[in-house]
């Protein structure tokens, strides 16, 4: 029997336990129709496993749910969607190589003929301010466009229930900006939407209530509004973290010049450079800023060798490199840490010892003659895990064993101890806990203090505003002229990104 | 040397014959490759289905009943390779060699007793008067029902990939099964119906072979045809037009030659029955040369797939 | 509901016990194979798997018979190993044996009746191993340069080098004094050309020894040296490899030369000893029970080494059978076919776990 004044979602008592961890203990709470409902909790907190109970994905141990009083007990994504719940994900559910109304009829549950949902896709596209072309290959979109094709998909279903996990990672503030117009719309004609993020500015701006979640369990609940930032913050956490230190130093000279620095992505549907240009000196810290899929991998790979360019394009301390290998560039004083930490920046299945020498042999000396001293690479891991504080069991354990958080401590830990002359690294702390974040920021900065320059390629602005003296945008390829992090405003950083793209346009009809 | 033996109109007959085989198997490997999953033991599979057609034709005296037993033969082998790639998560690249190196042992040993055996005749298809057409009606009214069943089937796959529901899920879940799972498609299920499919097709193929191309049973007697089915569906660049059109490019090759071998061409035998090897081989370096072709292969084609949060 | 975790770090207990599993569950599937042929299954596994060793009848004759047939699966297995690790799947290692035994012998067949074994011998080494490595290149320049597909290209050459090998044994290789038979000279009856026995009574010959010296020096390569590393990584995840300053084309390079040339010189020591000539059934399909071999040895070399041994027994133990029993020949065959799929079900073993109890819907 459906109850009128019952909540859209209760949640009572879920508990989920994977092998050595519990994800979700004892978590209850509930959705009103037409309410905006944060989830907020740093990585690993258990938001992921929640909502994956709630469309369906993953079954709970213990614990029920009830939608409009009755029992909800998903068996599927379908049985989800057919009662009313929909999802965008964080990354993304959708086909590369399909089209933009292909993948939508994939996400939904009696889709009509393509023809009939090509004209309902423009439709609503364009009352909700997210222009969209259904003929057009999804590889070939933007991040944000890419996340338009999820939230329409899902709006084609007349959900009462939106799920948003994580949505704002890929856009500019600006395109952030008009989201957050159409969620406010949507929650206006009635639809609830739980939102998921860390990002406490966005849950002040958007959410009525908020759940905070930290290790599996409910910490607190509140109204965001009502909070400072800082205070949820805390909850978020459970303690204080300190903020970076930086000392103020000079910058001395030139350590990297690119010039005129043009490469087509190897990948398919990847992003190609275009007329890069950029310089930084010693002790300087130069961020990189810009929406994913804009040249970011493809920028970490040009300068860390992985793909050879025009010689002359690129220069280090005076040299030409552009046409050298990873190993040469390493035996320089050149180094990298990529961003995908499971199988470019290690090797899951190897050891730590064999991950150190991944990178080490040259710098450290752990190779003789073409033969492995292992022996010293293992010494050389033990050092890692010891200066990081990487929590393992040793360094036989395999490398996908670690959490993401030790993993990238052990991966920035391998470069730094090699005394870089310039660390470029890509993503520094996506997906880490906080005090690992920390931890890491807190590396980079005094790497630069000693002198060495460093470039952090990152799609999180806090962070780049918090750590580099310097910041440049990527967008389709092109990098903005470098300007100083003080003093720079969201707006100028938005712009710099590129703005909206093409979305102001729409909202404005 | 005497040119004049060779017929035009034959040649064309009797390529449309000789790539019927292959040309099945393919669309069978189109399909599971379409699905994200890489089955090298086509050859196996083929070899398979021809001993399995051959046996229970013979015991029967029904090909039909032949037919059938050379699609459960074939598509049970595949379910074999789909357990141990799917649910236990094994090698696709080994699981499959081993498929083959397996089928050629089963099939070896089934066929022990129906060697030097004649199978039961299969017709070709009356169309009455059209048979009699000049030209035409040699090449088009005169084949058994499989060669037009196999070109229904060429018509049939690329319109169900490109126009139903089922073919777009296929289609999704071969390209990214993560997100596939995400969505709720049951990804495992429709993969196993897809090597199951494409062992029906290639086991139909290996008994086209024993029961109407040669017609007889010999050990090995697919002789590499599994493997060159894999190559056209690379060639066709995952298009199901393009498999008709590689297997008829590789079916002619051997027409050609083995009537250039009939007319006493000088060139030793061994060479031409070598050339639609080498051929096949060319035109694989041609067509994987171009990057954008290679675009049509599927992402997920040939990873392992573990749902495992 | 049984369901699959996987296990943090893979189990080395598991990898090092999943091959004899899958031998003890192939001999338990064989054995029921070989009761539906109407044989005693006890019987028949005995005469495969103790007969040839143990038996006083036979085994005079069939233990130097162990280690003839292990040498060529050993030798190229070895060089097939590195290259599946590194993803380099040479599959046409049967062309690249038919190839390096038509250019030894071709080498060999020059010179006669010329005698000089210093220089004839080692000259067909040479070009058995070079003649395979060439072989093999077709496929590694192919995909290097065009991005074509090594697997197929490696297979199809297998039926060219058939097609060259019938050529040559009717054609240019033929012996002219062997009253128009297709077939060469007897290289065993020529001595500077053939591949003697080293120790009597053993099976021991030089391509054994080659055998086991590739298998030292893969250990080292593997365990050692910078190239197997750089193998292994390039096998396990292709993108951190060229992060670590990996050339995959090069590699590619290597792996294929590595294995052609091993295979090529299995063909030559096979040629020149146990087979003795060029003939139109001169392989026998070593090349491929060699990946067999590979996978069953874990791609180890040590485990390559156990491997090639019992595969070899169950060549000879067939034979056996066939001869005792009347056991057909394909039921061997089969039954190697069984085993690598019996390998390769329970290696999920070492890297998952078996839960059983409730399934979740993921």
């Amino acid at each position: 029997m459906t109850q009128t004044d019952a909540p859209l979602l209760s949640v009572d008592g879920l508990t989920k336990a994977y092998p050595g961890v519990v994800a979700n203990d004892h978590v209850s709470f509930e959705i009103q129709p037409g309410e905006v409902h944060a989830l907020l909790g740093e990585n690993g907190a258990g938001k992921s496993t929640l909502v994956k109970m709630i469309y369906g994905l993953v079954r709970p141990d213990a614990g029920g749910m009830r939608w409009q009083g009755d029992a909800y007990t998903p068996d599927s994504p379908h049985a989800a969607r057919g009662t009313g719940v929909a999802m965008v994900f964080q990354h993304f559910s959708l086909f590369d190589a399909l089209n933009v109304a292909e993948n939508v009829a994939l996400g939904m549950e009696n889709p009509p003929p393509m023809a009939e949902l090509s004209t309902q896709i423009l439709r609503v596209s364009m009352d909700y301010g997210l222009p969209l072309d259904p003929e057009r290959l999804v590889g070939e979109l933007s991040a944000g466009e890419r996340q338009r094709v999820e939230i329409i998909r899902c709006l084609l279903q007349d959900p009462k229930l939106l799920i948003m996990d994580e949505p704002t990672s890929v856009l500019t503030p600006q395109e952030v900006a008009i989201l957050f117009d159409t969620l406010r719309q949507l929650s206006k004609e009635g639809m609830a939407i739980l939102y998921i993020s860390h990002k406490l500015e966005e849950i002040r701006t958007l959410c009525d209530n908020a759940t905070i979640l930290r290790l599996g369990k409910v910490v607190d609940r509140c109204n965001p509004r009502e909070k400072t930032a800082r205070e949820l913050a805390e909850m978020m956490v459970g303690k204080l973290l300190h903020s970076p230190e930086r000392a103020g130093a000079t910058p001395g000279e030139i350590i990297l010049n690119v010039t005129g620095l043009t490469q087509a992505s190897p990948r398919p549907f990847g992003v190609g450079l275009k007329n890069v240009r950029l310089s930084v000196r010693a002790g300087e810290v130069l961020g990189i800023g810009g929406v994913a899929g804009n040249g970011q991998d493809e920028l970490l790979d040009v300068l860390s060798g992985e793909i050879r360019t025009v010689p002359g394009t690129i220069q280090f301390k005076g040299q030409t490199v552009g046409h050298l290998g990873p190993n040469a560039r390493r035996a320089l004083g050149l180094l990298a840490a990529p961003e995908e930490r499971l199988g470019h920046a290690a090797a899951p299945d190897m050891s730590l010892t064999e991950n150190a020498a991944l990178t080490g042999t040259i710098r450290e000396g752990l190779s003789d003659r073409g033969f492995i001293r292992w022996g010293a690479a293992r010494e050389f891991a033990e050092r890692i895990i010891e200066r990081f504080d990487v929590r393992t069991p040793g360094p036989d354990t395999a490398a996908r064993a670690l959490s993401g958080g030790n993993l990238q401590k052990f991966v920035i830990g391998r470069e730094v101890l090699q005394r870089p002359d310039l660390l470029v690294v890509n993503q520094p702390t996506w997906g880490v806990d906080a005090s690992a974040a920390a931890d890491i920021r807190q590396a980079l900065l005094d790497l630069a203090a000693q002198g060495a320059a460093v470039i952090v390629i990152s799609q999180d602005l806090d962070e780049l505003m918090e750590i580099c003296d310097q910041f440049a945008a990527l967008n389709e390829g092109r990098l903005t002229p470098p300007r100083p992090t003080k003093g720079l405003t969201v707006e100028e950083i938005g712009l710099m990104m590129g703005g909206a793209h093409d979305m102001e346009v729409a909202h404005a009809v | 040397m005497d040119f004049s033996a060779i017929n035009p109109t034959v040649l064309i007959a009797s390529l449309m014959v000789a790539s019927t085989p292959i040309l099945l198997a393919a669309l069978g490997e189109l399909i599971v490759e379409k699905a994200g999953v890489l089955n090298l033991g086509v050859e196996g599979m083929m070899i398979t289905g021809a001993v399995c057609g051959f046996a229970v034709a013979v015991e029967s005296g029904s090909p039909w009943l032949g037919f059938l037993a050379a699609m459960a033969g074939g598509a049970v082998l595949a379910l074999l390779f789909g357990v141990l790639t799917q649910l236990l998560l094994s090698n696709q690249v080994a699981t499959g060699l081993a498929l083959t190196l397996f089928g050629l042992g089963l099939s070896a040993l089934i066929g022990q007793g129906y060697i030097g055996i004649k199978p039961p005749p299969v017709g070709d298809v009356n169309f009455g008067p059209l048979a009699d057409i000049p030209v035409l009606g040699r090449i088009l009214f005169r084949h058994d029902i499989i060669v037009y069943f196999s070109l229904a089937m060429v018509a049939g796959t690329w319109w169900w990939l490109k126009s139903t529901r089922a073919g777009l899920i296929l289609r999704a879940v071969g390209e990214s099964h993560e997100a596939a799972h995400a969505l709720g498609y049951n990804v495992i299920g429709i993969r196993l119906a897809a090597i199951a499919f494409g062992g029906a097709m290639a086991g139909l193929g290996g008994a086209y072979l024993s029961l109407i191309r040669v017609p007889q049973w010999t050990e090995g007697m697919t002789a590499g045809a599994g493997w060159i089915a894999l190559a056209i569906v690379v060639f066709a660049s995952w298009r199901a037009g393009r498999v008709l059109l590689g297997a008829y490019l590789f079916g002619g090759v051997t027409v050609l030659q083995l009537n250039l071998q009939a007319a006493g061409l000088a060139v030793p035998v061994e060479y031409l029955s070598m050339s639609p090897y080498l051929i096949t081989i060319l035109v694989l370096v041609i067509m994987s040369s171009d990057r954008r072709k290679a675009l049509g292969a599927p992402a997920s084609l040939g990873r392992v797939f573990h749902a495992s949060s | 509901m049984i369901r699959l975790e996987r296990r943090p770090t893979p189990s080395r207990l598991w990898a090092a016990a999943t091959p004899i599993l899958a031998v003890v569950l192939t001999m338990i599937a064989g054995g029921i194979l070989f009761a539906i042929l109407g044989k005693d299954p006890l019987e028949a596994i005995r005469t495969i798997f103790w007969d040839p060793l143990f038996n006083e009848q036979f085994a005079s004759y069939s233990r130097p018979q162990l280690l003839v047939k292990a040498g060529p699966l050993i030798l190229i297995a070895i060089g097939l190993s590195l290259g599946f690790r590194a993803g380099v799947w040479n599959i046409g290692a049967e062309g690249q044996y038919i190839i390096g035994a038509i250019c030894g012998a071709a080498v060999g067949l020059a010179f006669y009746p010329m005698e000089a074994r210093w220089m004839i011998f080692p000259l067909m080494v040479i070009a058995g191993g070079l003649g395979g490595l060439l072989w093999a290149m077709i496929p590694a320049i192919l995909r290097t340069r065009f991005n074509t597909n090594e697997i197929l290209v490696s297979l199809l050459l297998v039926y060219v080098a058939e097609q060259l090998l019938a050529s040559m044994a009717l054609g240019a290789l033929r012996n002219p004094e062997g009253g128009g038979f297709p077939g060469s000279r007897n290289l065993q009856q020529y001595p500077s050309a053939a591949n003697v026995e080293l120790i009597s009574g053993t099976g021991m010959h030089w391509g054994v020894a080659a055998a086991f010296i590739a298998v030292i020096v893969a250990y080292v390569l593997l365990t050692r040296h910078t190239l197997g590393f750089q193998a292994r990584l390039l096998g396990q995840s292709p993108r951190a490899a060229r992060f670590a300053g990996v050339s995959p084309n090069r590699l590619v390079l290597i792996c294929m030369a590595i294995s052609g040339g091993l295979a090529g010189l299995a063909g030559l020591f096979e040629v020149t000893g146990p087979a003795g000539q060029i003939s139109i059934d001169f392989n026998s399909g070593y090349g491929f029970t060699a990946i067999i071999v590979a996978f069953l040895g874990r791609l180890h070399p040590i485990g390559i080494l156990l491997a090639g041994l019992l595969m070899a027994l169950t060549y000879i133990g067939g034979e056996l059978a066939q001869f005792m029993l009347g056991l057909p020949s394909a039921a061997i065959q089969l039954f190697q076919g069984m085993l690598l799929f019996f390998l390769l079900a329970v290696d999920v073993l070492s890297n998952f776990r078996i839960r059983i109890g409730r399934r979740e819907v993921a």
